[in-house]
């Protein structure tokens, strides 16, 4: 039986993560942390690409999202795994089962507010669309900020060390292939042809609204995912650092790397993820050189830094 | 009772100078059809103008305080004009979102140089007008907000009478209303969007500055959330419409207040934004807008 | 047409596994000098607090070095910021831990990225001391996170009894910063021991970290009319409080905790915080030799700056580090952390410094009153 290409480039991706997982102790941690933190950052801005680049909805709240993954995996796995297994410490199947679940718990619970997001806003276009969305994702973030259960200002701390270079770059793997084939489907043409004309869309007999509220909810489904693998990284989570200005630093990766265009998206992840660590020791310059960065990019050369194929002013 | 006008007069205050900050993003809007993310960081150069040349004029004296105002005023006007210049103009035309995005990217750039330059540690700024508390009963007034409610109120007075007096806000408003026809009899339009930036961003210094007066302490990052709420209350108002822009100011600088004397004081950034999302799903148009239907 | 992407992706992860591989396991560390790392927030929001403690720990191990050094080798100080964000400490740490192999961590001055560094020291099996981190859970997470001050529960508790005894202020109105978790926790335990002698908290109101206006909250605090105004933050905003609180016309004082001890408490609060009183770690007035002489150094080595609580307690955590290395005699990550619990009546600048079974020192406080513009001793709270 012959296999789909996709199907077995996600195998092979799966194996490869399982692989180099397995000689991660002999890994440098800094650096071990660094390739975690980009594939975190590839989920999050391969996922943000499907709304704002493939179905042109312009999302600023995508780190809300994240933080929901974030805060209720997290709860999972502190507050209900020991109910689960006692205070013995959870063996090696059992507890990658619990941090399974408490990702995917964390990826629904995203993908739901998602979905209560993108609802009513779906009647919104651009600039209010990013408005409601960043107002959205402050609102999330307030809240967090008040529930003493999850820490509230104290942050959410004592989260297990559960995330892998396994676990996370099989989620990138398995990211890129359903956005990947989702986008590249016949269904998925939706996705593209509401991001170029709605009103022609509607006109021919697409459910827009249907198309926008699906990328919204899967969109928000793996940063969710993303946002407990985070958690399960740095073992303490603040409400603070799912604020805008994260939603804007993954917006930055969605720009710099061409809206629409996936492969860009992931080379400008890893990029940018990369250029603090390298540029640690003038770091107060980083942000400054970013938003030049931005500005030239969108003057010069708005299909993104690294798109190959789409003309100037096709976005 | 006192303590509901205190909050009364806490919140005018507060309502005032969102109300500066929310015309400057109406105006723009209204002429251009985005939003200027960067409007808030000018807001925030005006406040350390203010702060730079406040070193240089005696404390508290009527006339250090107006010249400090004015001077303040300027260079935000010219700063805004050259933000349009250089960073605006050459995408009009293409899609909105990019121009969105490079707004973003000015408003970042304004936020970490000044962090850069300035450092992140906050400053004092200096008392620039004279400073004296009125007592009726139990209620205080400080002259600071009696000064920020009486220079909003003059300079929207004033906004209104060059909009509506003028040629050049008659240009304005017909650039507003259809561009292509206000080129076609004769409308200088680089002329007029500069022009709208300067005195949006002219109101968003003086918005700077009275901000600082009120709330002394001047940092690089102070104008995002004034510049999120100040954008709020432009919808709230209807985006495009002036006097809708200083009623949604005030609505939400009350608003703001009383939530935060409440036990739900912590909520009170999240109000701006709740508020945001319900008049965006319900009444997109605000209160005083007009509700356009899009047409193919 | 277009990349063959779904062919370059396992190519793209393994040639990530390909540039990881040169990563493994650092050369072996060039062992002829100590290396101890640091991480503060040297820019940012509360570069304040950050740029003290360095300066405090830079002279210790100057100090130190010009002796020298420890067990014959000199000490290489390491600094990292974080510029005040949170998310960065946890990097930062894991970076000296793994790259620069430090033997022992000092930080970090807030008790929220003392508590995000504090599991990968831990997990690392790397001793940690905070200089100033008052939140308990800091050394709750595990035996190798030490801290050379006190607790905000014995902190708490010393500005309840303050405000009974020297304030005579039975009725109190709390302004706590919910976005912080050191306000939290101080306003928790001086809730507890207030209510407990005997006080009355006659308005509880809340604010975040970045505030400006607090007229909304402070006009509430005025109408329930409190012999005092408790305000365990930090200073950037208590600052603007005071100013606030007396232009609404409130002249009862204003107290609160270490958060507090900056200079730009007095510049941005100017008169407003005349007449109000904060605990602290440490003053520059007491009398000892040991203070009197850090002082002197201190500003002969920064300009004639006068050294605050932070930078005291920079040094002192430096100063204990150094004195467990000496009594363990190795760097040993093992020994070094039982020398460090074993630390007593180790004659700090801050006063006598013991570890106790929790890893928390038992020390006195000091309660501090802004008079004439400067920061004036009123009394020592012995624990």
């Amino acid at each position: 039986m012959r296999l789909p290409r996709q199907h077995l480039a996600l195998a092979a991706g799966i194996l490869g993560a399982v692989i180099v997982s397995l000689f991660s102790n002999s890994l440098d941690a800094y650096l071990l942390d660094v390739a975690l933190g980009i594939g975190i950052n590839i989920i999050l801005a391969v996922s943000l690409n499907l709304v704002n680049g493939h179905t042109g909805q312009f999302s600023l709240g995508h780190a809300g999202f994240m933080s929901i993954g974030a805060y209720l995996s997290a709860a999972c796995t502190v507050f209900i795994g020991p109910q689960l297994f006692g205070s013995a410490a959870p063996g090696a199947l059992a507890q990658n089962l619990l941090f399974l679940g408490a990702l995917l718990v964390g990826g629904l619970c995203a993908a739901f507010a998602g979905l209560l997001v993108g609802i009513p806003s779906l009647r919104l276009k651009g600039d209010y669309l990013a408005l409601v969305t960043l107002g959205f994702g402050e609102i999330i973030r307030v809240i967090f900020q008040n529930i003493d259960k999850l820490g509230g200002a104290l942050g959410f701390n004592g989260v297990p060390a559960y995330t892998t270079f396994g676990w996370t770059y099989t989620w990138v793997a398995l990211t890129i292939f359903t956005v990947t084939c989702l986008v590249n489907s016949t269904y998925g043409r939706g996705f593209l042809a509401t991001h170029d004309d709605e009103i022609a869309s509607e006109s021919i007999g697409l459910n827009t609204t249907r198309y926008k509220i699906t990328a919204f909810t899967i969109g928000a489904f793996f940063a969710g995912v993303a946002g407990g693998l985070f958690a399960h990284l740095k073992l303490s989570i603040d409400p603070r650092g799912f604020d805008f200005m994260r939603s804007i630093e993954i917006v930055v990766m969605v720009i710099l790397g061409g809206m629409g265009n996936t492969l860009g998206v992931i080379l400008a992840a890893v990029l940018l993820t990369l250029l603090p660590e390298v540029l640690r020791p003038i770091a107060e310059y980083r942000m400054v050189l970013y938003s030049f960065l931005l500005i030239v990019l969108m003057i010069a050369r708005p299909q993104g830094l690294l798109n190959f194929r789409l003309g100037k002013n096709r976005l | 009772m006192t303590e509901f006008l205190q909050q009364l007069i806490n919140g005018l205050s507060l309502g005032a100078i969102y109300a500066l900050l929310a015309l400057g993003y109406t105006m723009v809007y209204g002429v251009l059809r985005f939003i200027n993310f960067a409007h808030a960081d000018v807001f925030m150069i005006g406040s350390f103008a203010g702060y730079y040349l406040g070193q240089h004029v005696p404390a508290g004296t009527l006339w250090g305080g107006m010249s400090v105002l004015l001077a303040a005023m300027l260079i935000c006007a010219v700063l805004g004009v050259a933000i349009e210049r250089f960073a605006y103009r050459p995408l009009r035309g293409g899609p909105t979102l990019n121009v969105l995005i490079t707004a973003i990217g000015v408003s970042l750039l304004l936020e970490n140089g000044g962090q850069l330059v300035f450092g992140a540690t906050p400053r004092t700024f200096p008392q620039i007008f004279p400073f004296t508390r009125f007592q009726f009963g139990h209620l205080i007034v400080s002259s600071n907000q009696l000064v920020v409610i009486a220079v909003a109120a003059f300079l929207i007075a004033a906004l209104q009478l060059i909009i509506y007096r003028t040629r050049m806000g008659m240009a304005m408003r017909a650039v507003s209303l259809n561009p292509k026809a206000a080129q076609l009899v004769g409308v200088n339009i680089n002329t007029v969007i500069a022009f709208t930036f300067a005195l949006g961003s002219a109101l968003a210094g003086a918005g700077g500055i009275l901000y600082s007066m009120n709330y002394p302490s001047i940092d690089p990052l102070m104008g995002v959330m004034p510049g999120l709420k100040a954008f709020t209350a432009a919808i709230l108002g209807g985006i495009g419409n002036i006097p809708g822009a200083a009623l949604g100011g005030l609505i939400l600088g009350g608003a703001e207040t009383f939530i935060g004397g409440s036990q739900f004081s912590t909520y009170k950034d999240a109000i701006a934004f709740g508020i945001l999302i319900v008049i965006l799903l319900f009444r997109p148009s605000g209160l005083l807008g007009r509700r356009t239907i899009e047409k193919v | 047409m277009h990349f063959p992407l779904r062919t370059l992706a396992p190519f793209t992860l393994l040639a990530l596994a390909a540039v990881m591989l040169p990563g493994c396991k650092p050369k072996v560390a060039d062992d002829s000098v100590i290396r101890v790392g640091e991480f503060a927030s040297l820019t940012g929001k509360e570069a304040a607090f950050g740029q003290s403690s360095h300066k405090g720990t830079v002279l210790a191990i100057e100090e130190l070095n010009a002796a020298g050094g420890v067990l014959g080798k000199k000490i290489d100080l390491i600094s990292e910021d974080n510029q005040s964000k949170p998310g960065e400490s946890s990097t930062i740490v894991k970076k000296l831990i793994t790259r620069d192999q430090v033997v022992a961590l000092l930080g970090e001055v807030a008790s929220s990225r003392s508590l995000e560094a504090a599991p990968i020291a831990q997990a690392a099996k790397i001793p940690m001391i905070s200089p100033s981190s008052t939140n308990p859970a800091v050394t709750a997470t595990g035996d190798c996170i030490f801290r050379v001050c006190f607790i905000d529960p014995f902190q708490g508790t010393a500005l309840a009894k303050f405000a009974l005894s020297h304030l005579k202020a039975k009725r109190v109105a709390v302004l706590t910063s919910v976005s912080s978790a050191y306000s939290v926790g101080l306003s928790k335990y001086f809730h507890e021991e207030f209510l407990k002698d005997g006080g009355d908290i006659v308005a509880d109101l809340k604010y975040s970290e970045g505030d400006k206006d607090f007229n909304a909250q402070l006009t509430t605090i005025r109408a329930a009319k409190p012999d005092a105004i408790f305000v365990p933050g930090y200073y950037t905003e208590v600052a603007l409080i005071a100013k606030q609180a007396r232009e609404l016309g409130i002249t009862v004082p204003l107290f609160g905790g270490d958060g507090w001890e900056a200079p730009e408490l007095l510049t941005i609060g100017g008169k407003a915080v005349e007449g109000c009183f904060y605990s602290t770690h440490y003053s520059p007035d007491i009398p000892t030799e040991a203070v009197q002489t850090f002082v002197k150094k201190f500003r002969a080595r920064y300009n004639g700056e006068t050294p605050d609580a932070m930078a005291a307690l920079g040094y002192d955590s430096a100063m204990v580090l150094a004195d467990a290395v000496k009594r363990a005699g190795t760097t040993d990550s093992a020994k070094l952390r039982d020398a460090i619990a074993a630390t007593k009546d180790f004659e700090g600048v801050t006063g006598k410094t013991s570890i106790d079974a929790d890893r928390n020192a038992s020390k006195a406080a000091v309660i501090l009153e802004v008079k004439d513009g400067k920061f004036t001793f009123v009394e020592s709270v012995a624990p």
